[in-house]
C-alpha cells in the first residue's frame, strides 16, 4: 500500500524526480543533477540506474537459481530485467521480493514451451520462505502416540512455520531437483503431476515429492479439518491414497508443530 | 570517539574501539567457526536478518557468541523526504534488542519512494529542508533503538544543482543536532573526491572526526565519465586500493584507533583473504595505538 | 465439509498406529517408488529430500554497494542459449527448448 504522501512543495521532492527514469532508460537523466561544475551527468546517473536494476535482477538470481539454470544466464537475466520494471519490490527486504514472479513466468510469452517452469519457480518460492520461516520443534512422533486411539480421528494439527505444499500439474518436483544440484540434467522420466512438500523441520531444509493424494490430505490439515476429515478428503481425490504413509511422511518431514482436539 | 560496551544477559559485552573487522558472509561461517578466526569483530546488513528465524539467525547467533557484532542498516532511507517506514524501523529496533550489537549505524541515503524499494543508496541535495527531515529521521531512529546510531558519508556519482551546504558541513551539523556518530567511510570518501573533483584529504580536515565511531573500509571499480574521465564505483567487489589504505593511515593518525571494517559484499572471495585485508587494517592501528599510548602517557605525566 | 468417504475412528487409529510402527523406515515415496527410481539410476534427481543446500543457496542478500556490471538498458533479448532447458526432455509432448529470438519484444 502506498505511504501517504506529505503536502510537500516540488522542491523537496527530489526523490520523486530522481527516481522516476532509474526503471525507465528511457527516460532522460533528471535535470537537477549534473556532474562537478555542472559537467554532463547521464553517464554517471546511468550508475544508479545500473545499481538498481543489475542489483534486483542479482536478488532473482539467487531466489530462483534452478529457473536461471534452466533458461540460462542470458535468457533469466532478459526475463528479469522486465519482470523487475514491471513489478519492483515494496518492500527492503529482499527475501521477500519477486512473489509475482511465478505468474510473471506463467504468461510470459517467451517461456510458453516450458509450461512447468512457473512451477518450479512456485517451488524455489516456497524453499525461501521456509529458510526464513519462524523457528518450532517438529511434532514428535511420541506425541502423537499418546493420544488415545479413539480420539484420533478428530486431532487438529498445527502446521510448521516453514511447511509449504505446492501442487503441479507437471513433475515440477523432479525438474527442480535436478536443476539445484549442479550434475549434469538428461531426461525426465516421470510424467504427470508432482505436489512438493518444503519443510524446515530444524535448521536444514526438505524438498519432497508428496506421494498421491499427499497434497489434499496436507493443505486439508493445514486449513483446520481433523485427521479423519482430512484422510476422507484426499480419498475422496485419489483413491491410491495410503493414510498410514503419509501420515509417517509428514511426521518424518516434521511438517506440523503441534497436535491438539478439534474445538467442537 | 564512542567506545561503546553494551553487553547483555545473553551474550557477552565486547569494546570494538582499536579493532578491525571484516563483513560476515554466511558462506565463511564453516571457516570461521573451524578456525577461531582471529578478528575484531563482524558486522551485518540488518535487513539479512530480518526474517522470523531459520539458518540467518542461527549462524548470527553463533557469531555473537564469540565475536563482538556491528549492526549496519542499508534500507532505512533516512535520506528521503518521505516518513520513515514504521514497520521497518520496529524491525531494526528489535533486531538491536535481540543481538545488542557494539554499534548500530545507517546511511546519509534514500532507498524508497512512495512504496518502491530501489534497492541502492540514493543521493540527496544538501538544503536546509533536507538537513530538517535527515534530523528528525536519526532523531526517529535514536528513540526507536534508545541509544545513538552512527549516520555513514555517502559515495556519489552526481551532484544537485540545489546543494546549498558542503557534504562535510551539512554532516558536521546533522551530528550537531542530533548527537549522533559518525561512520568514517574511507572509500567513499575517496572514491567521492574522485567522482567530484575535490581533495580527499581537504575532505577530511573539514569532517567532523571527533564524532568518529567507525572507519570502513572497501574496493572499489574503474569506469568513465561523459568526458570520458575517471568514475570510481563502490562496487565492494575487490582489496582496499593502495590510496585508500594512505587516507586510512592518515585518518588514523588523527583519530586514533577506531574500530574499522572491511567491507566485501560482491564476488566474495575465500574467509582468509578477507581476513588479510582486516589483518592489514589491523596493524596499521596497532602501530599508531602505541604513539597514542606513548602520547598519554605524556599528557599524564606534563 | 462433506466427503463421499467416511473413515472410522479405528481405521485412522489403525494408519497411525502404523505410521508409527514403521517410522524408522518411513520414506516419503513408497519403496517401489524409490525402487523405480534407483532402477533408472537417477534417484538422485527425484527430490526425495533435497538437503544440505543450505549455504549455496541462502537466497539474496542486501547491497550497499554499487555494481561494475552494466545490465540496465534495453527490452530485447540478445541471444538465448546455455541452460539445462536444451539438454533436459521432459514429457507431456514438450521439450524445453527455446527457440533463438531477436526480434525486439513490444515494450
Amino acid at each position: 500500500m502506498p505511504l501517504p504522501h506529505r503536502p510537500e512543495g516540488p522542491r523537496n521532492d527530489f526523490t520523486g524526480r530522481f527516481c522516476a527514469p532509474l526503471l525507465d532508460p528511457e527516460r532522460p537523466t533528471p535535470r537537477d543533477v549534473t556532474g562537478p561544475r555542472s559537467k554532463a551527468a547521464d553517464k554517471r546517473y546511468d550508475v544508479y540506474r545500473n545499481n538498481v536494476t543489475v542489483s534486483l535482477i542479482d536478488t532473482l538470481g539467487e531466489t530462483y537459481p534452478a529457473v536461471q539454470r534452466i533458461v540460462g544466464r542470458t535468457f533469466f537475466r532478459d526475463m528479469a530485467r522486465i519482470f523487475v520494471r514491471a513489478e519492483p519490490p515494496r518492500s527492503p527486504l529482499l527475501f521477500e521480493y519477486g512473489r509475482g514472479f511465478s505468474a510473471f513466468i506463467d504468461d510470459f510469452e517467451h517461456t510458453a514451451s516450458m509450461p512447468w517452469l512457473g512451477d518450479v519457480a512456485r517451488i524455489e518460492r516456497a524453499w525461501l520462505d521456509a529458510y526464513h520461516a519462524a523457528d518450532a520443534p517438529p511434532l514428535a512422533p511420541e506425541t502423537l502416540a499418546n493420544v488415545p486411539a479413539e480420539s484420533l480421528s478428530t486431532m487438529v494439527f498445527t502446521p510448521h512455520p516453514a511447511m509449504r505444499v505446492v501442487r503441479s500439474a507437471y513433475p515440477a518436483v523432479t525438474i527442480f531437483a535436478a536443476n539445484r544440484q549442479s550434475g549434469p540434467v538428461g531426461k525426465i522420466l516421470e510424467r504427470g503431476g508432482e505436489d512438493a512438500l518444503v519443510t524446515r523441520p530444524h535448521l536444514e531444509l526438505f524438498v519432497r515429492k508428496l506421494p498421491p493424494g499427499g497434497a489434499v490430505f496436507l493443505v486439508a490439515l493445514c486449513g483446520g479439518r481433523t485427521l479423519g476429515e482430512a484422510a476422507a478428503e484426499a480419498l475422496d481425490r485419489e483413491p491410491r491414497f495410503d493414510l498410514g504413509a503419509n501420515i509417517a511422511a509428514m511426521l518424518e518431514a516434521g511438517a506440523f508443530t503441534a497436535v491438539e482436539a478439534a474445538n467442537c | 570517539m564512542n567506545d561503546i560496551t553494551i553487553g547483555s544477559r545473553r551474550f557477552p559485552a565486547f569494546p570494538v574501539a582499536g579493532r578491525a573487522g571484516a563483513s560476515f558472509k554466511p558462506q565463511h561461517l564453516e571457516a570461521i567457526v573451524s578456525a577461531g578466526a582471529r578478528v575484531g569483530f563482524f558486522e551485518v546488513h540488518a535487513e539479512n536478518y530480518m526474517g522470523a528465524g531459520g539458518p540467518p539467525h542461527a549462524a548470527l547467533t553463533r557469531i555473537r557468541r564469540d565475536y563482538p557484532l556491528l549492526l549496519h542498516g542499508v534500507c532505512m532511507s533516512i535520506g528521503g523526504p518521505q516518513p520513515l517506514d514504521k514497520d521497518h524501523l520496529d524491525r531494526f529496533a528489535a533486531l538491536v534488542g535481540r543481538y545488542v550489537p557494539a554499534v548500530v549505524s545507517e546511511h546519509l541515503a534514500w532507498s524508497t519512494h512512495d512504496d518502491v524499494f530501489y534497492n541502492d543508496l540514493l543521493p540527496l541535495p544538501f538544503t536546509a529542508a533536507t538537513l530538517r527531515t535527515v534530523c528528525d529521521h536519526i532523531d526517529e531512529v535514536q528513540s526507536a533503538i534508545k541509544r545513538p546510531m552512527l549516520l555513514e558519508n555517502p559515495s556519489t556519482y552526481v551532484v544537485f544543482a540545489e546543494s546549498e551546504f558542503s557534504e562535510t558541513d551539512f554532516i558536521a551539523e546533522i551530528a550537531r543536532r542530533t548527537g549522533c556518530g559518525l561512520l568514517l567511510d574511507v572509500n567513499n570518501v575517496f572514491v567521492s573526491a574522485t567522482n567530484h573533483g575535490f581533495s580527499a584529504l581537504d575532505y577530511l580536515s573539514e569532517f567532523p572526526l571527533q564524532h568518529v565511531g567507525e572507519i570502513h573500509l572497501a574496493g572499489h571499480a574503474e569506469q568513465t565519465d561523459d568526458e570520458g574521465e575517471l568514475l570510481l564505483i563502490d562496487s565492494h567487489d575487490g582489496p582496499v586500493a593502495d590510496a585508500v589504505w594512505k587516507l586510512y593511515d592518515i585518518v588514523i593518525g588523527r583519530c586514533g584507533p577506531v574500530a574499522t571494517l572491511v567491507e566485501w559484499d560482491s564476488a566474495i572471495p575465500d574467509w582468509t583473504i578477507l581476513m588479510a585485508e582486516a589483518d592489514a587494517a589491523q596493524t596499521i592501528m596497532d602501530r599508531h595505538s602505541a604513539s597514542f599510548a606513548i602520547g598519554g602517557r605524556h599528557a599524564v605525566a606534563s | 465439509m462433506s466427503t463421499k468417504t467416511a473413515l472410522s475412528a479405528a481405521t485412522v487409529a489403525g494408519a497411525v498406529a502404523t505410521a508409527l510402527a514403521g517410522m524408522a523406515y518411513a520414506a516419503p515415496l513408497t519403496e517401489g517408488e524409490v525402487k523405480a527410481a534407483m532402477d533408472a539410476g537417477m534417484e538422485k534427481c527425484y527430490g526425495v529430500a533435497l538437503a544440505g543446500q543450505n549455504d549455496c543457496a541462502a537466497g539474496p542478500g542486501t547491497t550497499c554497494q554499487g555494481t561494475s556490471t552494466v545490465d540496465y538498458q534495453g527490452n530485447s533479448w540478445k541471444f538465448v542459449d546455455g541452460g539445462t532447458c536444451a539438454s533436459m526432455e521432459v514429457p507431456d509432448g514438450r521439450n524445453g527448448s527455446m527457440e533463438p529470438l531477436d526480434r525486439d519484444l513490444p515494450s
